[in-house]
């Protein structure tokens, strides 16, 4: 399982990569395997401010749907367009081609809370 | 505590992902759930099914019990002929969907789901034991003692027909042979599946399970033959527009509500569980029909979502729904008010609070390639 150690991490295994006020998300390695072939992402909450816990947009698996949490409270910027023909991507590429949406963080401070690489292995393990 | 198939070590060797299913831990996918169904077709991949239930109706009062206990016709059957038939349940649904094997005038095999094989044995006991059969001698549950594979895909019978002297390959659909069987000896094998894509059904004793799995995958290789799961299984079978128990059938749905009229058979000369009923439920016209639906608007249609009229009302409910990995499109099942099911109706479903707009299709979704 791939856990890379410049992001952060949600227990519902969303990650969240900072760069200064905007973050990119997208799911975890062990989400997507989790998930199977991910046949269809919807995000429809592209500018709108959401707090954190809400759902941005969900995914669709072919045997199950999932809702992506907002890790903390963001305006959501942009949806990454290549899901809407490719959501294979979340399967290929988790951390880069697949990410999901690019935030606006209201509060960039908000990060520290989730968990870092080392704790979301942890995690992990203790599922 | 779940249950093992004697297949399972080969399942956790492979790095299946392994699930609950009716009691049983079941490999869900190995590789991934697209690249089965793919898989299977387009060439052969193999399943443990050792989780089915089998029941034996054995003696002189064998034929009437069947005949009683399921919708389709025993009458039709003949030595080696397999029949998809149900159990009425008395109350105008269904106790579960079998296959009825004839292995003589007198030795019937009935295949039943594994989620159901409890309710099924207790129903089968209950009405032998008014006709004055033996439980334990002239109906014998024997799930626990056979293991199943299920052999799918257009290469199924080409790959594994060196593995017995029998010839296989040109096997009418929906008939079986006892045969020799890599080396084992009365396997039965038939031409029945859950996938639409061919292939074959094979029953073996616990102890001979893994001999024959190694000997299936031995003369698979050439073909590109896999392991697939059960998450394949569904998709494969809702392609088909096949009825899986709990989803789409049970106890509250009638068979010919579900489509099931062709294996529900009114002749004279048959009287079984319901007939009465489900006669006048045919002469006064059904209330609601099983229909197969795509969906137009971007969205998977999932069990339980609500199907709905233009208007929004509430007009049923989905039974099953996925996206349709050979025709990449969204596709799912439900029962729907008459006037809404010849195909070509447009039906919308509630998908996370939108009306997405669907269309009644002509089942199969999957015409073959």
């Amino acid at each position: 399982m791939i856990i890379p150690e410049n992001l952060r991490y949600t227990r519902d295994h969303e990650w969240i990569k900072v760069e200064e006020d905007t973050a990119f998300i997208g799911i975890s390695d062990y989400a997507q395997s989790q998930l199977g072939d991910i046949v269809f992402v919807e995000v429809e909450t592209v500018g709108e401010t959401l707090e954190k816990g809400e759902s941005l947009g969900t995914i669709e698996a072919v045997k199950t749907v999932e809702d992506v949490y907002m890790p903390v409270n963001a305006e959501i910027l942009e949806f990454n367009e290549k899901l809407k023909d490719s959501p294979d991507l979340l399967n290929k590429d988790p951390y880069g081609e697949g990410w999901i949406a690019k935030l606006k963080l209201s509060n960039p401070a908000e990060v520290n809370d989730l968990m870092d690489a080392n704790a979301y292995k942890a995690y992990l393990e203790s599922l | 505590m779940l249950k093992n198939t004697a297949f399972t070590k080969f399942h956790i060797a492979l790095g299946a992902k392994m699930v609950p299913f009716a009691g049983f831990n079941m490999p869900v996918q190995y590789e991934g759930l697209i690249a089965e169904h793919l898989t299977v077709r387009k060439g052969v991949g193999v399943f443990d099914v050792s989780h089915m239930g089998e029941i034996w109706v054995k003696g002189a009062k064998a034929f009437d019990s069947v005949q009683y206990i399921t919708s389709n016709d025993v009458s039709k059957l003949y030595d080696g002929k397999v029949q998809y038939s149900c159990f009425p349940n008395g109350k105008g649904g269904i106790v579960d969907d079998l296959l009825v094997y004839r292995i003589n005038a007198e030795t019937y095999l009935l295949v039943v789901n594994a989620a159901n094989i409890e309710k099924d044995w207790n129903w089968v006991c209950q009405h032998a034991e008014k006709m004055g059969m033996v439980v334990g001698k002239e109906v014998y549950n024997a799930s626990d003692e056979i293991a199943q594979l299920a052999i799918q895909g257009p290469l199924a019978l080409k790959a594994i027909q060196k593995l017995t002297p029998e010839p296989i390959e040109n096997m009418e659909y929906y008939t079986f042979k006892k045969l020799e069987f890599a080396g084992v000896k009365d396997v039965i094998l038939s031409t029945t599946g859950y996938t639409g894509s061919g292939g074959c059904e094979i029953y073996m004793a616990n102890e001979d399970a893994e001999k024959i799995w190694n000997a299936v995958f031995e003369v698979g290789a050439d073909f590109g033959i896999k392991p697939i799961g059960l998450g394949a299984r569904d998709t494969l079978r809702l392609e088909m527009g096949f009825c899986l128990y709990g989803n789409d059938i049970d106890d509250t749905t009638s068979p010919l509500e579900a489509g099931l009229g062709w294996i529900t058979k009114f002749t004279p000369e048959k009287n079984f569980i319901d007939k009465e009923f489900l006669l006048k439920q045919k002469q006064e016209g059904l209330k609601r029909k099983l229909v197969g639906f795509e969906v137009i608007d971007k969205g998977i249609p999932r069990q339980h979502y609500s199907i709905c009229d233009a208007q929004g009302n509430k007009i049923g409910e989905v039974t099953s729904g996925t996206m349709s990995p050979s025709l990449n499109k969204p596709i799912g099942m439900g029962y729907v008010p008459v006037e809404l099911s010849n195909p070509g109706s447009e039906i919308f479903i509630e998908v996370r609070g939108k009306l997405l707009k669907a269309v009644v299709v002509k089942l199969p979704f999957y015409k073959g390639e």
